[in-house]
């Protein structure tokens, strides 16, 4: 085995998440979180459920996000999930699910594909309002759902009245960030 | 327009790729059709001014193909529907 | 200059804050105002009248509405950067440092040499132009145009970048309320108490309406201060939002509004960070139109002076800004409400020398001189009013001199915004005048409210306010709560309709196209009597004020002449906006650098240390070329990328290309179906080049496909089709085969991935792969899961450059380490990173098609892919491509191109013919699809559809560009220039 181990980078170019702080909001690059896609094969849905399950993994109705202890997950499609687990102990988070869930589901890693930016801070609706058409005042807690921002599709969950997180194409990680940051200046 | 999703309701038009004719759901079989069957699956399109069952799909969104039967002529929409589920009403299946 | 005409405060002290005064300028000479004013107020104040010059005849105007309905005080707002034209001066809130200038006007204006085109009036009639700059056609874009340009139009752009942001956003509520008067005031605290999620929009900068406008009581208070009470109730409800300085623009499907947010248009400059406009999207369960109702005019001889104004207007400005137009004043009326502005303006002080009423048995007025069944026929002053000429009821005539002259010819609900879903206005004919449809369209259910429905009082406001808002809620499942509405007047409409004076000629109709009322008589004459012609062909309502004050007024007159009634006459159709938008607000942020996000590839960072050049590729900014700080002339950095490549090795970040992952048992077989080849039989850890085809026949995309497991491929497509592919994948997998176990996700972005190409590339990525990747363990087309210094990546062993090449692909976190680590690895091979332009070469040199051939109207067999469409199973585009057409024999093939004389210079997009031939459409035998200069070979080389090319290599032709005036001759060859067998990448 090579003797070298590559250096990542943020989804922003840098070697730590980015932080920026907008009035009473604060913006932050997460790099922390390993995302996979979950998709039930054909007729395998209830072993799947019951798997997960046993697995502690939410999976959350259509719309919705639920968090357990160590894995969380977002709604997607009819058919699929995004699992987020801890990049720390679950970097090769493929392997993890493939371990639970076998041949009953369809896993790719997602980790790379996207970026994440958690907002937070009070009446953060007056941000989004500006970028999304999501009716984030009227959503509950756990609402995810996937919206654009600036042409960019993203997906957009509540976490709580004051935090949400965006998940948006990692290439466009620079114009995203940008777009959040004007945003939020322009409404303090 | 707003489309009301089956499944996540109320939902812009901003958000779909049209793409026509719900009738392209009634492709025929490759090994047995001719080609002029596929000729006019191809090409034949009603030009209805009134209902119009359509495809539209929710590529920023849930990535659902729709069924949607709209009013041409006042953009009304009458019902929508999983393209997956009229498909399989249909008798499409593998 | 003093405010001479501001009334004194202890008569009326209008809704100003005479505490503070407000500096600004128009035509360069100061003035002073109050916050509260807007610009016309002020002006008018002090003793201001002329504003502007008409569109056509430069006829000296001033303002004749105190609204957004307004078509004449149209002035150049601010300066330099920020000047805006055609800003309407009735609207343009007042602040400190305020500049304007006066439009269409030259030297100045109250001497304006252009204002000869009103001598010349009988010239510039109705059709003028399409009468007279007939001929010849040529003059029409180099004289005619240029001359009518320069003298018609209004305002001028100041050709600056517009130094502001502009923003736009979303908003949601179960009710939108459009208009902050009486009606929508009572709609709003009905809705808003009940717990409805509101958003109350209005386009003036005090919500209230005519309340401030009139002098009413409601209840105990007077209308204004009624107002502010429900405002203020209205702010403390969290429910409820409240929008000022907020034009509701346009009507969509489904309940979706346009409106425009003048943020900071009050403001010298917009504070740091904050857009000067934001447009909204305002998504609305149910609308309350409650836009009020807009007074109109009626025509008379020279009846567009300064001074001339609708009565309610002259009403408005005294009552709201406490300014006199003028000290003597007389009004004009056909109607009850005209009387009312004559009250209000002696309550005032000021001198209402007579009403003249085009009504012979209207109640008698007591304390004012009230002419009944008189008209004005006449009036005069060369820059404003001096003398109205009045013909009595018994034909005597008189002259009576006054500074101001208020019109009322009844008023008009606002029916814009419903009409904008076509719904076409009615006529009633007891307040003469149209309404909206009635009922509410099936689309986008409103509800019209107060004077835009036709309910014209005070008390109608109230009522249909809270009676719209009551049935929303109930539409919604909310439980309205009891109403207290306050009590208020009652008038009815009491009026008899005039439209015109007869024997008028030059009487204004539209004021701000110029179109009077003896070129309605001409459309009449010349036979454009159906509406849509009559406001074609004499440009009535055309203006940028879509005829608010005009239109109806001109469909009566054409009534009149055709002897029809005004419903049968009909009416034109209001389209959105409802006031004009500045593009800057409809753009919102999306501008200069910000018009569209970027996509950087991993590498990006490691390639702009290099100095590289990049180019875009939709989103994408890839890495064109990366040049040496020797290199002048970016075909040397090309040159050097390819042949560095082909004689070691060469790196390319190839992350943009799409990447589907596709998994489930039955992953295979889709794909069969998808792909014009078969992919069920791919051995697992191989991959093959796939071609996808449309259903016409024609190819849609290619790309190789790996089959990393027995249910789990994934598919590379283009970085053009990669959103397209995945659709209609999307459509095969729903609505094609809805039960084939298939899944499908995109993975483009998830990985970094590179290209290792040339004959040192396995040399290279054995120093950094895990695995042993020698051709025995890892053959051509081999594809598999390795590592990395323990890292997880995957390894494919595909060539489009033809030489010995590798993609390798690493979680994109790791991208930007492992260029670096390749280029560290690569110096003892002197590897190159080669961009898109070396790529492109390198792929034509090898005969590899790609996005010139790949154009949407080309098959496999002219690719010279035929044999790749099996037959042995359906797949979309099979049965098409059979199609006699599409699979002749002589038909349209691939071929490569080479110049005879390798010195020549080959042109892109040349055609070929046979050598001799003529250049004609007829003896096109084909063209160039992609044409490079080829390092490797030290000449031009190009890639060409040509008919029958399978069978006519070796032929000399002619490559003709008539564009570029070349004319080559060239050789017909293989499209594969370099190692047609294959031995490189299989080494």
């Amino acid at each position: 085995m090579a003797d070298f181990m590559l250096k990542p980078l943020t989804a922003l170019g840098q070697d730590a998440p980015v932080v920026d702080r907008i009035g009473p909001w604060t913006l932050t690059e997460r790099a922390d979180v390993a995302l996979a896609s979950l998709a039930f094969r054909r007729g395998r849905e209830a072993e799947l459920r019951d798997l997960a399950k046993g697995a502690g993994l939410p999976l959350p109705p259509a719309a919705r996000a639920e968090a357990g202890p160590v894995w969380a997950a977002f709604w997607m499609t009819p058919e699929m999930w995004m699992v987020e687990a801890p990049f720390a102990s679950h970097e090769d988070i493929r392997a993890h699910l493939v371990a639970v869930f076998a041949e009953t589901a369809s896993i790719t890693e997602q980790t790379d594909a996207w970026v994440r930016f958690d907002l937070a801070g009070a009446g953060l609706e007056r941000v989004l309002e500006r970028l999304s058409n999501f009716d984030l005042r009227a959503a509950p807690d756990g609402a995810a759902t996937r919206t654009m921002i600036e042409h960019l599709g993203c997906y957009l969950i509540r976490r709580s009245a004051a935090l949400v997180t965006v998940y948006g194409p990692r290439s466009s990680a620079g114009s995203l960030h940008h777009a959040l940051v004007q945003a939020a200046k322009s409404v303090v | 327009m707003i489309i009301n999703h089956p499944i996540l309701g109320p939902r812009d038009a901003q958000e779909f790729v049209y793409l026509g004719d719900a009738s392209l759901i009634q492709r025929p079989d490759g090994m047995t059709a001719s080609i002029e069957a596929f000729h006019d699956y191809t090409y034949l399109r009603d030009n209805s001014a009134g209902p119009h069952r359509e495809l539209w799909y929710h590529e920023q969104g849930d990535r659902s193909w729709l069924v949607v039967t709209r009013n041409t002529l006042t953009h009304e929409i009458l019902k929508v529907e999983l393209a997956r589920d009229v498909a399989r009403a249909e008798g499409r299946s593998r | 200059m003093s405010q001479t005409h501001r009334i004194d405060a202890k008569l009326s002290a209008g809704q100003v804050d005479r505490s503070r005064t407000l500096r600004f300028h128009f035509d360069g000479v100061a003035y002073a105002g109050h916050p509260g004013d807007t610009l016309a107020s002020a002006l008018l104040a002090n003793g201001v009248r002329l504003m502007g010059r008409s569109f056509k005849y430069h006829r000296p105007r001033g303002p004749i509405s105190a609204g957004s309905e307004e078509p004449n005080a149209l002035v150049e707002l601010r300066s330099g950067a920020r000047q805006e034209p055609n800003t309407r001066a009735t609207v343009a809130e007042l602040f400190d440092g305020l500049t304007a200038q006066s439009q269409n006007r030259w030297p100045s204006l109250r001497f304006d040499a252009l204002s000869i085109n009103d001598r010349l009036n009988s010239f510039f009639t109705a059709g003028f132009y399409y009468k007279t700059f007939m001929w010849p056609a040529s003059f029409w874009e180099k004289v005619y145009e240029p001359i009518i340009r320069r003298a018609a139009g209004l305002g001028t752009l100041n050709r600056q970048e517009d130094p502001d942001s502009y923003d736009k956003g979303f908003l949601h509520c179960d009710v939108l309320i459009i208009g902050a008067g009486p009606a929508g005031l009572a709609a709003a605290l009905t809705a808003g108490r009940s717990g409805a999620r509101v958003i109350l929009a209005d386009e003036d900068f005090r919500m209230g309406g005519r309340l401030n406008a009139e002098t009413f009581v409601l209840g105990e208070a007077s209308g204004a201060d009624w107002a502010k009470a429900a405002v203020a109730e209205l702010a403390s409800l969290p429910n409820v939002r409240l929008m000022a300085r907020t034009t509701v623009v346009g009507t969509f499907d489904h309940g979706i509004y346009g409106a425009v947010e003048r943020v900071s248009d009050h403001l010298l400059e917009p504070l740091p960070g904050k857009p000067r406009q934001t447009f909204w999207r305002i998504y609305s369960k149910r609308a309350i139109l409650a836009g009020g109702a807009t007074e109109r005019p009626i025509a008379f001889e020279n009846n567009d002076r300064p001074g001339i104004m609708l009565a309610g207007a002259l009403r408005a400005y005294a009552n709201r800004w406490g300014v006199a137009v003028g000290r003597r004043v007389a009004i004009f009326t056909n109607n009850d409400d005209g009387l009312r502005s004559a009250v209000d303006l002696a309550a005032k002080g000021v001198d209402v020398v007579a009403i003249i009423d085009s009504r012979a048995d209207a109640t008698l007025l007591p304390g004012i001189r009230h002419l009944r069944g008189a008209v004005v026929t006449d009036t005069a002053g060369r820059l404003g009013l001096s003398q109205v000429t009045v013909r009595h009821a018994d034909g005597r005539s008189e002259t009576i001199g006054v500074e101001a002259l208020g019109v009322s010819g009844g008023w008009n609900p606002v029916v814009n915004l419903t009409s904008h879903h076509r719904a076409k206005p009615v006529w009633r004919e007891d307040i003469a005048a149209f309404v909206p449809a009635g009922g509410e369209s099936g689309l986008a259910p409103t509800y019209v409210a107060g004077a835009a429905g036709g309910d014209l009082s005070t008390h109608g406001a109230l009522v249909t306010g809270n009676e719209m808002a009551r049935r929303a809620l109930e539409d919604l499942g909310f439980a309205a709560r009891p109403s207290d509405l306050p009590r208020a007047e009652d008038a009815p409409v009491v009026l008899q309709p005039l439209w015109h004076v007869k024997g008028a000629k030059r009487a204004w109709i539209d004021q701000q196209n110029d179109v009077t009322v003896k070129d309605i008589k001409l459309a009449h004459q010349e036979n454009f009597t159906a509406v849509e012609h009559l406001k074609r062909y004499t440009t009535l309502g055309m203006a940028t004020d879509q005829g608010k004050t005009s239109n109806v007024l001109g469909l009566a007159v054409m009534a009149e002449l055709t002897g029809k009634t005004i419903p049968q006459t009909g009416t034109t159709i209001y389209r959105p906006p409802y006031t004009p938008v500045a593009l800057g607000a409809l753009g919102g942020r999306a501008r200069g650098r910000d018009f569209k996000p970027f996509r950087l590839t991993p590498s990006h960072k490691w390639a702009a240390e290099q100095g590289a050049t990049f180019v875009e590729v939709g989103y994408w900014m890839r890495t064109q070329w990366v040049p040496r700080a020797s290199e002048t002339e970016w075909r040397q950095s090309v040159d050097r990328e390819v042949l560095a490549t082909r004689r070691s090795v060469g790196i390319c970040d190839v992350t943009t290309l799409g990447k589907i992952d596709i998994q489930g048992t039955d992953a295979g077989v889709f794909l069969d179906r998808v792909y014009a080849n078969t992919f069920s039989t791919l051995a697992v850890g191989k991959c093959r080049y796939g071609l996808m085809l449309r259903e016409d026949g024609m190819v849609f995309d290619d790309g190789t496909t790996a089959r990393m497991a027995p249910n789990e491929y994934v598919m590379t497509t283009t970085t053009a089709n990669a959103v397209a592919v995945f659709r209609h994948l999307e459509f095969c997998r729903q609505c094609l085969w809805p039960d084939l176990d298939v899944q499908l996700i995109s993975t483009t972005e998830a990985w970094a991935q590179f290209s290792v190409a040339g004959p040192n590339a396995r040399n290279l990525l054995q120093k950094v792969v895990d695995q042993d990747i020698s051709d025995a363990a890892f053959p051509y087309m081999a594809a598999g899961s390795i590592t990395v210094g323990g890292l997880r990546a995957r390894l494919f062993r595909i060539s489009f450059s033809g030489e010995l090449a590798y993609e390798i692909a690493v979680p994109t976190r790791y991208g930007d380490a492992m260029i670096r680590k390749l280029m560290e690895a690569g110096a003892e091979f002197d590897a190159v990173v080669y961009g898109t332009e070396a790529l492109g070469v390198m792929r034509v040199e090898k005969g590899h098609v790609a996005g010139n051939e790949l154009n949407g109207t080309s098959t496999a067999l002219n690719m010279g892919l035929g044999k790749m469409v099996s037959r042995k199973k359906d797949s979309i585009g099979m049965v098409l491509s059979q199609r006699e057409g599409m699979s002749r024999d002589d038909g349209l093939r691939l071929v490569g191109v080479k110049p005879v004389d390798p010195a020549d210079a080959l042109k892109a997009g040349s055609h070929l013919l046979k050598t001799g031939a003529a250049a004609t459409v007829q003896n096109d035998d084909g063209w160039l699809t992609s044409l490079v200069w080829s390092p490797h070979l030290g000449h031009y080389i190009a890639l060409a559809y040509l008919k029958n090319g399978a069978n006519r290599l070796g032929e000399t032709m002619r490559a003709v560009n008539l564009l570029a005036g070349t004319d080559v001759a060239v050789e017909i060859v293989s499209p594969h220039f370099i190692d047609p067998e294959g031995e490189r990448l299989r080494g």
